[in-house]
């Protein structure tokens, strides 16, 4: 154990010091995209976060409040765990998304994941201050969104038991990994970073298999929760259904 | 409280995974391996100040122990601030409306 962990900080170390791009980071840093871009997304996601405010102060109830406490700590922790994915030096982590739809519905998801984009960029300089509008859009609007959509979708569609649940909910975690990186590439093509033949397969590619990853995490949070606390599971179901 | 016990239990579960920050791969991320692969790290501008960058806390030689520390101090600077956040927002909301959120709260 302990020489593991000195092998992974010299390859950090090694990386850190081969050249400018010093900071690990896994938001989009400052930089990269255009004024436009910039400007676009931090008004949509400014909208966003304060309607999602709004509805979540009409809805929440005393049991959600420890919830979305522990649920935006377990976010952050675990996406610092990067893992190896299987093609050439790229790492991949949890993006939390799903999980936190599923579990409290998507406004309270845009404002967890947006404090921990917060966290993340002011305390760890990861992700750029100018870019924070447009890594709260792609992963709380886009990767929020998608991942709501497809669950409520997927709800109405098929028999109502935990393994369409269980299959919906892996689902919605892939989408929202690999909508949330189509974003971020779209973002880069309308900056004119570089053209969306190169981008696009780059990113999906890394990202669809980031999904699996977000997907196996995501079920597994939820299956240890309906073993140790269905009642939370049930009271969120019950109130998401409220809201419609 | 049985309940709150859980929640702790929960909570300590986050400070656990953060301690494994140290394992994590190095490995540049999806957005970070377009970046590099495409000579795009130039464009990147340096944040203004730096706190706790690269997920290291500043000023400890062992990396393993700044990476833990940083994890830590993350997790907890998180938890607290969506405590807190929530807290407020249902605190003004149960103000407002005591009718409204025992409707939500009964289910």
């Amino acid at each position: 154990m302990h020489i593991k962990i000195l092998i992974c900080s010299c390859n950090r170390i090694a990386i850190a010091s081969n050249g400018k791009y010093e900071i690990t980071r896994m938001h989009i840093p400052d930089g990269l995209l255009n004024a436009g871009t910039l400007v676009g997304t931090a008004v949509i996601s400014t909208g966003g976060v304060a309607g999602a405010v709004r509805v979540v102060g009409k809805k929440l109830g005393e049991k959600q409040i420890p919830m979305m406490g522990v649920l935006a700590a377990f976010i952050f922790a675990a996406q610092m765990l990067n893992v190896p994915i299987v093609f050439g030096g790229t790492s991949g982590h949890f993006l939390g998304a799903a999980l936190c739809v599923v579990l409290l519905g998507p406004w309270a998801t845009l404002i967890i994941l947006t404090l921990v984009l917060i966290v993340q960029c002011f305390i760890f300089q990861d992700g750029g201050i100018l870019a924070l509008g447009a890594n709260i859009f792609n992963m709380g609007i886009v990767g929020g969104g998608a991942a709501y959509l497809i669950y409520q979708l997927g709800l109405k569609l098929f028999e109502n038991n935990v393994r369409t649940k269980t299959i919906l909910s892996f689902a919605a975690a892939w989408c929202s990994v690999v909508l949330a990186s189509v974003a971020c590439s779209l973002e880069i093509v309308i900056s004119d970073v570089i053209p969306l033949r190169v981008v696009l397969p780059a990113m999906f590619g890394t990202h669809a298999i980031i999904g699996l990853l977000e997907g196996a995490i995501t079920v597994a949070a939820l299956t240890l929760l309906r073993k140790t606390r269905a009642d939370l599971l049930d009271l969120q179901e019950s109130w998401q259904t409220d809201e419609e | 409280m049985k309940n709150k016990k859980w929640w702790l239990v929960a909570f300590a579960f986050c400070l656990l995974l953060a301690t494994f920050a140290p394992l994590a791969s190095a490995a540049p991320d999806g957005l970070e391996r377009v970046v590099e692969d495409h000579n795009l790290t130039e464009r990147i501008i340096e944040p203004p100040f730096v706190l706790i960058a690269d997920y290291l806390f500043p000023g400890i030689q062992n990396e393993a122990v700044a990476g833990v520390l940083a994890g830590w101090i993350g997790t907890i600077l998180v938890f607290a601030l969506a405590f807190t956040l929530v807290w407020l927002i249902a605190r003004k909301n149960n103000t407002k409306t005591p009718s409204d959120t025992a409707r939500i709260n009964n289910g």
